[in-house]
């Protein structure tokens, strides 16, 4: 048995069966981290000692195991961790030790998971490579000459390298998603409101959402069973209208989804439409009604969200101000100075650019022009989906145009690299549920297919994303876990 | 040309809720710094605000008391800004939405009422406080600032004013009226030195009957009385003498020194406010239903014109009584709590107002400093009213209450105070006030009727002022007649 | 297009310091990505009522009941300058 290719869901019947002990487990993670960290660089932040201590409790623990016991997990290092440092990826909080623990990170942890450590990310998410990260890039497990996608790639790359058996990331416009597909792995981006934000470090508040990171769809509805809920700490979160279920191993017989005919041409390349198609023959195969589908104003999801999501992200990032936490410049005469100083050097190229854009788009006499447009277009995209969501139960497109790209590639020209999300950014416009899950490969890598369902329907969407899984059977792993095989 | 002062207030009022508006550190006044907060009020990274209920409450009762109208869909935006006090770079506030419009307050103000329309009242939140470390204690030549952030967060409510006051006395009355209001209203302790009322002022000059508002000047932090009407009798007479020496008033804020009298114009920003107001994203909107108001509407305190319309209709005081026992809610709380252990109304206001706030203009205290409870005003003049001792001990013995706090029984009976009523011991003083003036008896008797009064002083001196006068008086006629 | 005098407006209500290799390439940035953004103009908005929540929602609410703050120490922990119990910073110049 390769301890690497374990889900979750596997895992746990194994403990439960007394086959598999989280030390088990949890060593053979720390030993792949061992062996393939620095190359792949998916962790900021390692936490062995207390992983061994928490699996070596999971397992001396009598009586009922808690539902997610001795798991294995990979935080993304945007979450608050209380007395584990968190950065964000940026120099901004280098040293920062968070006071509490994001509630998220609080319920998997009373769920019983071992926390492995935090990982890398552009800054304050802000990227669609991991190459933004003030700590050097994390690498894709698939090839090592190229990015993992972002900004989670850090925990799709852990993942996707068998150095967790999941991981928690983050999803503003795509990060979970992208990565997601970048790496060969399973992403979620729950509804908007499902599961608390406290605690996650804000980019764009109206976006941002905290998912899972799995090497199943199985495992993504497990932790999305234990992170959803009200929180009375964060007022946009609410209580989740249904109980999340495991999908059951069920075919498509009967769902009606439609293809987003926007997302099939521009900047899709030949490939990853190529594994799409095919993927998409597949799902009819398995039982889907399979239509055309239209979301006419996706093609300004984009310029809407590269407006309204660098504006809440100028004013989320002003508390980095050198004042009570965080990196402070020396050498501010006053406090003017000081602010300046702080922010210049402690922040990046990527965050300074979106602080500008953002600040830009809100200041005086832009603000109509920009971010008062841009809240429009958002409805009118709220809307495209649900005209489309009349005929249909669910929409699919590529997860990302491309294939993972060489590091280096797009770093020259943001433009290109926001590009890198055109498909997911209209799903986090509107607030919806979407998930990446492996729809094959092109080239020798993985692409992701991106199902799409209504606000809180993540059974529906899942239990489809459980079909689509099977019918596509794609069983590909990373060579540094295929290495591992015995 | 004549010019009038238009004046438009702004004032923000730190609600006494018992916890801050988006988080559940405490709001007290003073205290060590930094030990009221938390990650929501030091605006650590991922931290999230959610709405005070209480808060909302009480801005609807503010809302209600100003006969505001309430749209009913208020949204919170962000106030973007750097300042040290200021821990998110950004105020939560409301902008072009707020909670309330369009509201009113009647100001009498030397015998005249007038009203002044209220803009707006909107909720927001309130600052962290610097500590200036330098010689001066002011911002100006400090070496370093330290921030507190125990305020950081408080519920402040923010209310401002049409530009519709046009005097320096117009201004302060209208505060001291919407002070007054606040306080009926149990909505925040209104304490002007500890900041939780604060007062900013815009002012200009137009000729009179003019239709169109000149250039405003802006007076920060007005945060008294007295200096809130100085420093407009300042303000409008630098203008007027800008005018009429043909110059132009500038669009700025200046300074009011207390000290000197003098205003000065605060340097000015190299750079201008953009605050870059957007929607609240980590807020819901505000919707405050019919429902909803009627429900706060039912809990209003009662307010000074309805109290005072009550004393008048139902305890029959005159209006004069009514209007300066409901000056105050303090007073009028003294005043009824007082009714409760005493019937006469008018007895019991002839009291507060003559010797109750006598003694107070005459020590310069505050009602709350007061030793003497209302219960404890209501037993001397019971003790009065039976005849246990004269108004004139009485009027001593509440001298002794108020400095000592003591019950006016324990007083009397230390001092030997009570009224001497007993027929036999007057009639024994009255006997020896007549054997040893014999002369005045034959001027009483020779028909001289007001030479009883002779007598009564002296059965007074005997008794130290504690005879039953009306006693004395009826037996003394007697005996003289006798 | 963005000027180089927007750039430091911008940067300077940002509080960012922006050198003038930065100005250059910063405001061809900012264009181009603006230049892209300007494809919203195409679209009739006047009609169209802006969405700031995604989620239907008012009136989130906390009960007026104080919670335990953290410790002071703990409050100050992550303070870069810490001084009889505040946080330091550098002088404020009059605003």
């Amino acid at each position: 048995m390769n301890l690497l290719r374990l889900t979750a869901t596997e895992a746990l019947a194994l403990m439960e069966k007394g086959e598999l002990s989280s030390a088990e487990l949890t060593g053979a993670c720390l030993s792949q981290i061992e062996r393939h960290d620095a190359e792949v660089s998916a962790f900021l932040k390692l936490t062995a000692a207390e992983a061994h201590q928490q699996a070596a409790a999971a397992d001396a623990a009598a009586g009922e195991r808690p539902p997610l016991a001795g798991l294995p997990t990979a935080i993304k290092d945007v979450l608050c961790t209380r007395g584990v440092t968190t950065t964000c990826a940026s120099r901004m909080l280098e040293n920062y030790d968070p006071i509490y623990t994001a509630t998220c990170v609080e319920q998997m942890t009373a769920a019983g998971i071992v926390s492995l450590g935090k990982t890398n990310m552009d800054e304050f998410a802000m990227g669609s490579s991991t190459e933004n990260s003030a700590y050097g890039p994390t690498r894709n497990p698939w090839d090592l000459e190229r990015v993992p996608g972002g900004s989670s790639g850090g925990s799709a790359a852990a993942v996707a390298a068998g150095e967790a058996v999941w991981a928690l990331g983050s999803d503003t416009g795509g990060s979970i998603r992208q990565p997601a597909a970048l790496c060969g792995v399973v992403g979620l981006k729950p509804t908007y409101g499902s599961v608390s934000r406290y605690g996650l470090v804000a980019f764009a508040s109206s976006f941002d959402q905290v998912g899972p990171l799995t090497k199943s769809v199985k495992d993504a509805a497990l932790m999305l069973k234990y992170l959803v809920g009200k929180d009375p700490l964060d007022s946009t979160s609410v209580e989740y209208p249904e109980t999340v279920m495991i999908p059951e191993d069920k075919d498509l017989q009967g769902v009606r989804i439609g293809v987003i005919s926007e997302l099939q041409t521009e900047g899709i390349d030949p490939a990853v439409k190529d594994v799409f198609d095919r993927a998409v023959t597949t799902l009819e195969a398995a039982g889907a009604v399979v239509t055309e589908a239209s979301l006419p104003h996706s093609q300004y999801a984009l310029p809407a969200y590269y407006i309204l999501a660098p504006a809440e992200a100028s004013a989320n990032l002003a508390r980095f101000d050198g004042v009570r936490y965080g990196f402070r410049a020396g050498g501010g005469d006053d406090v003017t100075a000081m602010y300046e100083e702080t922010r210049s050097r402690g922040f990046g190229e990527e965050v300074k650019r979106r602080i500008m854009l953002g600040t830009y788009a809100l200041s005086s006499g832009y603000y109509d022009a920009y971010y008062g447009q841009a809240q429009k277009v958002r409805t009118l995209v709220v809307q495209d989906f649900e005209e489309a969501f009349k005929q249909v139960d669910l929409l699919i497109s590529p997860t990302s145009p491309t294939t993972a790209f060489k590091l280096g590639e797009r770093t020259a020209d943001p433009l290109t690299m926001y590009l890198s999300d055109i498909c997911t950014i209209p799903v986090n416009l509107a607030g919806l549920p979407g998930i990446s899950i492996p729809a094959g490969l092109a080239d020798g890598l993985p692409v992701g297919l991106q199902i799409i369902g209504k606000a809180f329907a993540e059974n529906d969407l899942l239990q489809a994303a459980r079909g689509a899984e099977m019918a596509i059977g794609f069983d590909g792993v990373s060579p540094l876990i295929e290495g591992q095989d015995k | 040309m004549k010019y009038e002062p238009v004046i438009g207030l702004e004032i923000h009022v730190e609600l006494s809720t018992r916890s801050k508006m988006f988080c559940g550190c405490r709001v007290e006044f003073g205290g060590e710094p930094n030990t009221r907060t938390c990650p929501v009020c030091l605006a650590h990274p991922g931290a999230l605000p959610v709405m005070n209920r209480q808060a909302i409450r009480y801005l609807t009762r503010i809302a209600l008391a100003l006969d505001c109208e309430i749209p009913g869909k208020s949204i919170f935006h962000r106030k973007n800004y750097f300042y040290p006090d200021l821990p998110k770079g950004y105020q939560i506030s409301q902008y072009d939405q707020p909670f309330a419009i369009e509201g009113e307050l009647h100001v009498g103000v030397e015998g005249e009422i007038f009203r002044v329309g209220i803009e707006r009242v909107h909720q927001e939140e309130d600052t962290a406080k610097n500590i200036h470390a330098g010689e001066s204690g002011r911002i100006a030549g400090s070496l370093y600032s330290l921030i507190d952030f125990n305020r950081s967060g408080t519920p402040l409510v923010e209310i401002v004013t049409k530009p519709e006051i046009h005097s320096p006395q117009a201004a302060r009355a209208f505060l001291n009226k919407l002070k007054n209001t606040l306080l009926y209203l149990d909505v925040s302790d209104c304490n002007m030195e500890e900041g939780s009322l604060r007062c900013d002022a815009n002012v200009s000059l137009k000729p009179v009957g003019a239709e169109e508002l000149g250039v405003k000047t802006e007076l920060k932090n007005m945060n008294s009385f007295k200096h809130l009407e100085k420093g407009l009798t300042q303000e409008i007479a630098r203008q007027m003498a800008l005018l009429e020496e043909g110059g132009k008033v500038v669009q700025q804020t200046v300074h009011f020194d207390v000290a000197s009298g003098e205003i000065s114009p605060l340097r000015s920003k190299e750079f201008a406010h953009d605050y870059r107001y957007f929607p609240e994203p980590d807020l819901v909107p505000l919707v405050a239903s019919a429902e909803f108001v009627d429900e706060v509407r039912a809990e209003m305190p009662e307010l000074p014109e309805a109290r005072s319309r009550r004393y008048m209709e139902t305890l029959g005081l005159p209006e004069y009584d009514a209007e300066v026992l409901t000056s105050s809610r303090n007073l009028a709380d003294y005043y009824e709590e007082s009714l409760g252990h005493y019937q006469d109304a008018k007895a019991l206001s002839n009291w507060v107002m003559g010797e109750l706030l006598g003694y107070l203009n005459a020590t310069g205290q505050e009602l709350s400093d007061l030793k003497v409870k209302p219960g404890q005003l209501a037993a001397l003049l019971k003790m009065v009213d039976s005849g246990g001792i004269n108004a004139k001990t009485g009027k001593e013995v509440f001298a002794e209450m108020c400095d000592t706090g003591k019950d006016p029984s324990a007083i009397v009976e230390a001092g030997g105070l009570a009224q001497i009523s007993d027929q036999s011991e007057l009639e024994a003083l009255i006997d020896k006030a007549i054997a040893d003036n014999p002369g005045q008896v034959e001027q009483y008797r020779g028909g001289k009727q007001q030479v009883v009064g002779f007598f009564v002083g002296q059965v007074m001196k005997a008794t130290q002022g504690r005879a039953n006068p009306q006693a004395v008086n009826e037996l003394l006629r007697k005996k003289l007649s006798g | 297009m963005v000027s180089h005098d927007d750039v430091n407006y911008v940067a300077k209500l940002a509080r960012l310091k922006v050198d003038s290799t930065e100005l250059d390439r910063f405001a061809g940035q900012l264009s181009s990505i603006l230049g892209h953004v300007d494809k919203i103009s195409e679209l009739d908005l006047a009609d169209v009522t802006p969405t700031s929540h995604v989620i239907k929602l008012s009136n989130v609410f906390r009960e007026d009941a104080p919670r335990p703050s953290v410790e002071r120490d703990e409050a100050l922990a992550n303070g870069p300058d810490v001084e009889r119990g505040a946080f330091k910073v550098p002088p404020i110049l009059e605003a």
